[in-house]
């Protein structure tokens, strides 16, 4: 069976974000790219379906320039059996970035499309069931871990400090989140064997953007904060403060 | 001249919290819209128990859709009533909470209604007649402002970001029976394990007790519960990466970028040295105490109140005099 995993590359959450010169886009110098971190997990539990089932494949896609392709070699070191590059530039509007995924896919036979449950950098956790509803599959959100039986995945949820177990018919989107399994460390192997996987490029189908950035500002600094002071001796100066001046408590 | 459409979710069978801030805000933009807002409720028999009570916070009028197969939400199911209304009313914006329910069925509906979807808005206005929100991007580590060009403006607020400002309105509550097909649903709940009773969520929590890598070891959480429970209710638990990494708590817990984004009043940060994804999300909550014993902690930089000290004696104390202090007020 064919799974899809399609995944984003965004700047590593250790990175300083700033704002450049035009108010309006982020400052890419130095910034240090990635996969996705909740991509890392969709494209685990894809590769763990394949070998549970013991056949079958993974296949990548993105929707970005030139220079996600590092990160589809990335998850070809994983393990992944085939990437698609669709070239174009993603946006703030997930519905158009919806859309181009949809053009491309909607055909697809695959039973499973997985996509991480958010980026870490737009975090607008939208794209996933947007695509769902586009392509007439089904969607569960936020999925921890699932297993396959027969026509249906069985999923389980987090959700507001509890869990669920939910069952979907198949074909199906789901979106992955942090769960049990830890994205595997690609090999030296892996890593040279990616090299000569698959990895197609075309020009994407692009959608009108109507979500238009107006301005992006860096967070307001918080104003300096104080040492109440050492040791559980502080404590009541502490609890003073946060009556009398914060109000909050 | 539009209207505005506040979708209101039912918690554990009630309605409340970020409801509030829902209908309150929805008042808000419909006035600067020239219009008046409406609520929305979708559950099983009894759904409008409460609802009048969002007539207290501008609700022009108050729908509430009664149907046994909503009474535990359904994607799809309350994803097609909802829309159905939406083609109906003719509205210039639309919103929800984005909590764990709000999250999952937003974006079906943006996709449904044809219509882009701004996630997590911490500001709102309309400027010339256009709904122009502001949302943390990168967690938190900047904010975007973005227009929508696309009627209606389907926005989810982020909870605890907008006050709920009350402003009396007629609120008339009418029930109406949707028109649903549970058997063409294709996602079915099989099985809820609940958080235990009373626990809120940590995107949701007015306070947060989190805790790091200087509690040494998960059996040292008893120390934070207990401060969690002096501090009343509504308070959440939280954790770092490095404690969720290691397997000390769950997921669910995290807060930082690769976990969820908060913004309560109050952030308890224990034994958190305060890495750069971690301090993303939570840099936003109204006042941070932050307890550690490194003096040169980054949390330090961004904390109100800081002190410096072994968290295992300073812990009890503090949970002692806050239980104190509530106990005589």
């Amino acid at each position: 069976m064919r799974t899809i995993v399609c995944l984003k590359r965004v700047p590593d959450t250790e990175t300083r974000i700033r704002v450049d010169a035009s108010g309006v886009r982020i400052d890419t110098a130095g910034v240090k790219y990635v996969v996705s971190p909740y991509d890392e997990y969709a494209i685990e539990l894809a590769l763990r379906a394949k070998e549970g089932a013991g056949l079958g494949e993974v296949d990548l896609v993105t929707f970005g320039d030139a220079s996600a392709q590092e990160a589809l070699r990335k998850g070809l070191a994983m393990g992944a059996d085939s990437a698609l590059l669709l070239v174009g530039e993603p946006d703030m509007d997930g519905l158009a970035t919806a859309k181009t995924l949809a053009s491309e896919l909607k055909e697809s036979d695959a039973p499973l499309i997985l996509f991480g449950a958010k980026a870490a950098d737009d975090d607008q956790q939208q794209v996933g069931p947007m695509f769902a509803v586009l392509t007439g599959r089904a969607c569960v959100t936020g999925v921890s871990t699932f297993t396959l039986e027969g026509d249906k995945a069985i999923c389980h949820r987090e959700v507001e400090g509890g869990t669920e177990v939910v069952e979907v018919g198949l074909p199906a989107v789901l979106t992955i989140t942090k769960g049990p399994h830890d994205p595997r460390i690609a090999s030296l192997k892996g890593i040279m064997a990616a090299k000569k996987k698959p990895l197609v490029e075309k020009a994407a189908q692009l959608h009108p953007s109507r979500m238009r950035v107006h301005a992006l500002r860096e967070p307001a600094a918080r104003p300096a904060g104080r040492i109440v002071g050492q040791g559980p001796d502080a404590v009541p100066e502490l609890v003073r403060l946060l009556r009398e001046e914060a109000k909050a408590i | 001249m539009a209207d505005v459409l506040a979708f209101v979710e039912r918690r554990i069978g009630r309605i409340g919290g970020s409801a509030f801030e829902v209908v309150a805000t929805a008042s808000r933009v419909a006035r600067a819209m020239g219009g008046s807002a409406h609520a929305l409720v979708l559950g099983g028999a009894g759904a409008s128990a409460g609802a009048a009570e969002l007539a207290h916070f501008g609700a022009v009028t108050i729908a509430v859709g009664e149907h046994d197969a909503l009474s535990e939400y359904s994607p799809e199911g309350y994803a097609s009533v909802i829309v159905e209304l939406v083609r109906q009313g003719g509205y210039g914006a639309v919103l929800l909470s984005a909590t764990a329910l709000g999250r999952d069925l937003a974006p079906r509906l943006a996709a449904l209604l044809d219509v882009p979807l701004a996630t997590d808005a911490t500001g709102i206005e309309v400027v010339e007649g256009r709904v122009r929100i502001e949302r943390p991007i990168y967690s938190g580590k900047a904010f975007a402002q973005l227009d929508l060009d696309a009627t209606p403006a389907l926005v989810s607020i982020r909870p605890n970001a907008f006050p709920a400002m009350e402003s009396a309105a007629a609120g008339a509550v009418s029930t109406f029976t949707p028109q649903v097909d549970p058997s063409a649903w294709r996602v079915r709940v099989l099985e809820r394990k609940g958080a235990a009773e009373g626990a809120v969520d940590v995107s949701e929590a007015t306070v947060i007790v989190s805790g790091g890598r200087g509690m040494k070891d998960p059996s040292n959480w008893h120390l934070l519960e207990a401060l969690r429970d002096a501090l009343g209710t509504g308070v959440a638990l939280g954790a770092s990466r490095a404690v969720v990494d290691a397997g000390w708590r769950s997921h669910a817990e995290q807060v930082g970028q690769t976990g969820k984004t908060v913004a309560p009043k109050l952030y308890v940060a224990v034994g958190i040295s305060g890495a750069i994804q971690h301090l993303a999300g939570m840099r936003t909550a109204k006042t941070i105490v932050a307890i550690n014993r490194d003096a040169d902690a980054p949390i330090f930089a961004v904390a109100d109140y800081g002190i410096v000290g072994d968290l295992f004696e300073i812990l009890p104390r503090l949970s002692a005099e806050i239980a104190a202090l509530k106990a005589g007020s």
